[in-house]
């Protein structure tokens, strides 16, 4: 695998001390390159690598709101296109600008056939404005909008299953992915650049702030997260569809679980539930 | 003052905001130790540890994320 070794993410930014967003980004940029352009929706990544009048990116980035990072990103694309420049549009967006505010704007992208990158950056919640929940925010999750209490459990819908629906617009190149499996993610954000069409990219990405855990374990909690089946890796290559790891011994999702403020109020019995559903789709991938 | 369209014209510029102030725990590299697997650079959010396995102070936040990733426990956090 070819990776920079260049930085296109300067420090300085104003992420939380162990983010995984910003690892996420660093990882993706030295995949993609220096002959890149990148596009963001509002959300935490936004907020943390501009504050003007400074940027911590070293190459060429675009703002302009949270619902349309797809639908800038396409122009970028045709513009670069029609001006016979040679460079990878790349999109990141949160799991609230793509599972809620952006699904049409990216559904749209997706659909007329894009050669561009669009990778979710998933934290599982509106972190940056103080954790509200989102489309894919997962079950039992407690969040400032989803709280936990008397009168309510939590989150109390299943996460929304983006990648599967932009496999359904039948684009040539889907991958899930996590910050935690680096060459993984790096392998597949290369294919993306060489898939001739729009590539969907749904990276997982743990959030100390926003899940509760010590700024130290993000990488672990993402490394959990696989290794007990709670997120799966997979890629879906012109319609072929391939788990790309698979845990050598599947570990309970309990350890992932009680490893979070945000899962802490579950009790054994819902622990169980959620380990169930688990389950069934891992029987279902023989994972 | 403002320009139009809010247009950043400096790559990298946050580099004037030094975040190592925010630092409670300061990570120390043990060289001799380190098996160069290069865990510590790629996970470090800040990106603040370059190839040579020297880490920038003006900017790591201290997160302690190198010293929980390196399989030999090279990178020890103390205060500073």
């Amino acid at each position: 695998m070819n990776i920079s070794e260049k930085e296109f993410l300067a420090p300085g930014h104003r992420a939380c001390a162990g983010c995984g967003a910003t690892v996420g980004v660093r990882l993706a940029l030295k995949a993609l390159g220096k002959n890149t352009v990148a596009v963001s929706a509002t959300g935490c990544l936004e907020v943390i690598t501009t504050p003007y009048p400074e940027t911590a990116w070293n190459i060429p980035w675009i703002h302009v709101a949270f619902e349309n990072a797809a639908a800038v990103a396409s122009g970028v694309e045709r513009a670069l296109k029609s001006q016979g420049k040679d460079a990878q549009v790349v999109a990141f967006a949160g799991d609230g600008g793509t599972a809620d505010i952006g699904l049409q704007a990216l559904s749209g992208a997706m659909e007329r056939g894009h050669n561009l990158i669009y990778i979710c950056y998933d934290n599982e919640a509106y972190m940056n404005t103080g954790v509200q929940r989102s489309g894919a925010t997962p079950y039992g999750a407690s969040t400032t909008t989803s709280p936990h209490g008397k009168e309510s459990f939590g989150e109390d819908k299943p996460k929304k299953n983006i990648p599967m629906i932009m496999a359904a617009h039948g684009v040539p190149y889907v991958a899930t992915a996590s910050i935690s499996f680096p060459e993984d993610f790096m392998k597949k954000v290369q294919k993306a650049k060489e898939t001739d069409g729009p590539a969907y990219i749904h990276l997982h990405q743990p959030c100390t702030t926003g899940w509760g855990y010590d700024p130290s374990k993000t990488i672990e909690l993402g490394r959990l997260a696989v290794e007990t089946g709670s997120w799966i890796l997979y890629e879906i290559e012109d319609g072929d569809f391939r788990v790309t790891y698979r845990p050598m011994e599947r570990k309970m999702v309990d350890e992932y679980l009680l490893a979070q403020k945000r899962f802490k109020h579950l009790t054994q019995e819902e622990r169980n539930r959620i380990q169930k559903n688990v389950d069934a789709l891992c029987t279902e991938l023989k994972i | 003052m403002v320009t139009i369209g809010a247009c950043v014209k400096e790559p990298g510029s946050s580099r004037n905001n030094k975040t190592g102030s925010w630092r409670t725990f300061k990570p120390i590299l043990d060289k001799e130790k380190c098996i160069d697997c290069e865990n510590c650079i790629l996970f470090c959010p800040e990106g603040c540890i370059n190839k040579d396995y020297d880490i920038d102070y003006d900017y790591c936040k201290g997160c302690g994320i190198c010293a929980e990733e390196c399989p030999v426990e090279a990178i020890k956090m103390e205060r500073g």
